[in-house]
């Protein structure tokens, strides 16, 4: 990995305004999903004499139906959204990362099964397969990971097979397989390092796009289940009341399109610092 | 090709065959014949030079030696061994001993690492000089016989410029002590008054190490000076070998007369007449390499 790559990429990071906004607003969220449990409120605690009023001083962001606070509850749901992103994300990466170097490197017959294998994922509608595998599984946080993370490493494979490929022709990689390198010494060696940019910007999206199908899988009652809150969950318990209190569907759709937002606009903004520059300075 | 020298390199009927294109059944269709049953040898302490155009299969015969590619036919022997035989665990003190340079000294260096950790690599593979103090001593020196400085042990590639980048690669090359160098096309992508440099300190480190050197370029005015012999490939066979001298002063192939007048003349008012080769490729075909005075070896169509 080259220094003056990751220099430019901080640089590119620092310099932009947009970059600056989405590392501070994702800064609040994952602050305020690690720090939740400081909020007094139980946000869970029923109270029945203060169903759906309007953000308050007592409470700020309001009350939901069943006079649940609703600042605690956008707290603990952005804690289990934001988990479940980042687990389902290190998954996917993972199996991406693996999937797509193995491929890329040794070729062949195994190249042709795994692509094969992953285009007969890849056609199958990812949302279907979802409600599905969440009617015969049991909904928790590890089942909603493991069903988000096995059905979003296929983009990550295809675009880190493409880039070993690359790298495997380049010259330095010549020289080491000349030289007597073993396999591992040259995937760990040579071309490991030169993919890290490629997996951080990968890994940054795949963040992104995991939040959203939590929140869809949560907004259609397939994901973490009752009392329990997740932003997708709060949207789509909101519906019902969206005359009378329009602010219950506002505060998680906000924080969805924010989260997802500002990682996708890290993202851009990581693969343009991580491209060589020409006669920029 | 005297019988009073060692024979360290025996190249025999060479064939390396790439599929182009497979039918739907998986067999295949389509082969380029990149090299074509190329033969020769090249003895101990020598320099031999392949020279021939781009696609001509030069730079495919340095990587069938360097065992990069498995080649479809023919024998690579080394030290009288039969490289093709071996598998990946006897050829290991073999990768040693045949070392490369190549072209591009913008990507034949890895950007991540550093000058020490790039010529330690192939000392690493062997398991040479394992203490640290003593690898950072050699490497030193090496880096010194090289042209360069000690100061640059912790720098990166991108800090140093063609010609020098080259200069790591050779070291690099030489950390392991080789008896055989690839050098493919080790100048092409340098500056003119770089590439003599160049050259001259790679014959220089020829005599200090005893090393034996496959020259491939597609020039041929560096390639004369360096060389002691020189091979002509053309469309992936050779047309003709000869001492380097003879070579330049009594072409016979009709290709190496054309490759030859295309050797530009530093001169504006010099008129120069350009031989341009028409191939008969049947004719082509049929050409089998004979030796027509000693030691000059030429296909005639």
């Amino acid at each position: 990995m080259n220094r003056t790559k990751w220099r430019n990429a901080g640089l590119e990071l620092v310099r932009s305004k947009m970059g600056i906004v989405a590392i501070a607003i994702l800064f609040i969220f994952i602050l305020g999903a690690i720090f939740a449990f400081l909020s007094p409120k139980d946000p869970n605690a029923l109270d029945a004499l203060q169903r759906l009023k309007s953000p308050s001083s007592a409470h700020w962001f309001g009350t939901d139906d069943y006079g649940r606070d609703y600042f605690a509850r956008a707290l603990y749901g952005g804690r289990v959204s934001l988990m479940v992103g980042f687990s389902a994300m290190i998954l996917a990466t993972t199996i991406g990362t693996i999937v797509g170097v193995v491929s890329g490197y040794f070729g062949g017959w195994l190249d042709n099964l795994l692509m094969r294998l992953l285009e007969v994922i890849l056609s199958i509608p990812t949302f279907l397969v979802m409600l599905l595998l969440s009617v015969f599984l049991k909904p928790n946080l590890t089942s909603i990971v493991l069903i988000i993370g096995l059905l979003m490493w296929m983009n990550m494979a295809r675009i880190i097979r493409a880039e070993t490929m690359t790298i495997l022709e380049r010259e330095y990689v010549l020289y080491a397989k000349a030289s007597g390198q073993n396999h591992w010494g040259i995937i760990f060696r040579h071309i490991f390092p030169s993919l890290v940019p490629v997996i951080i910007v990968g890994a940054t999206n795949n963040v992104a796009s995991a939040i959203m199908m939590e929140s869809s899988l949560s907004f259609l009652g397939f994901g973490v289940q009752a009392p329990n809150a997740t932003w997708g969950s709060m949207l789509n318990n909101a519906q019902g009341y969206i005359a009378q209190a329009p602010y219950l569907a506002l505060f998680p759709g906000l924080f969805i399109l924010l989260t997802v937002l500002s990682f996708n606009i890290l993202g851009d903004i990581l693969r343009v610092g991580f491209e060589p520059k020409l006669g920029k300075r | 090709m005297s019988e009073d020298k060692k024979v360290l390199v025996d190249v025999q009927h060479l064939k390396k065959h790439f599929v182009k294109s497979r039918d739907a059944w998986g067999r295949t269709s389509e082969v380029l014949k990149a090299v074509d049953g190329v033969s020769f040898q090249i003895n101990k302490g020598e320099t031999f030079g392949l020279v021939g155009e781009s696609g001509s299969g030069k730079s495919t015969v340095g990587r069938c030696i360097l065992r990069l590619y498995d080649y479809t036919d023919g024998t690579v022997k080394f030290d009288g061994q039969d490289l093709a035989k071996l598998g990946e665990k006897q050829l290991k003190p073999f990768r040693r001993r045949i070392q490369s340079i190549f072209q591009d000294p913008y990507s034949s260096l890895n950007p991540g690492m550093s000058v020490l950790d790039l010529i330690g690599e192939p000392m690493n593979i062997h398991g040479m000089y394992k203490d640290v103090e003593e690898r950072k001593e050699v490497i030193a020196s090496l880096l010194e016989k090289v042209g360069l400085k000690r100061e640059h042990l912790y720098r990166y590639p991108h800090e140093f410029s063609g010609g020098q980048r080259q200069r790591i690669s050779i070291a690099r090359a030489l950390s392991v002590r080789p008896d055989f160098v690839v050098c493919d096309e080790p100048i092409s992508a340098l500056d003119v008054s770089v590439q003599a440099q160049v050259v001259n300190m790679l014959e220089d480190l020829q005599g200090e190490f005893g090393l034996t050197y496959l020259f491939i370029a597609h020039d041929l005015s560096m390639v004369r000076h360096i060389s002691d012999r020189i091979g002509v490939m053309y469309r992936g066979r050779l047309v003709e070998v000869a001492g380097s001298d003879e070579l330049y002063d009594n072409p016979l192939h009709p290709y190496t007369k054309a490759l030859l007048s295309a050797i530009p003349v530093p001169d504006p008012r010099a008129v120069v007449e350009r031989v341009i080769y028409t191939p008969d490729a049947a004719a082509e075909e049929a050409a089998v390499l004979r030796e027509v005075s000693p030691g000059h070896w030429v296909a005639l169509p």
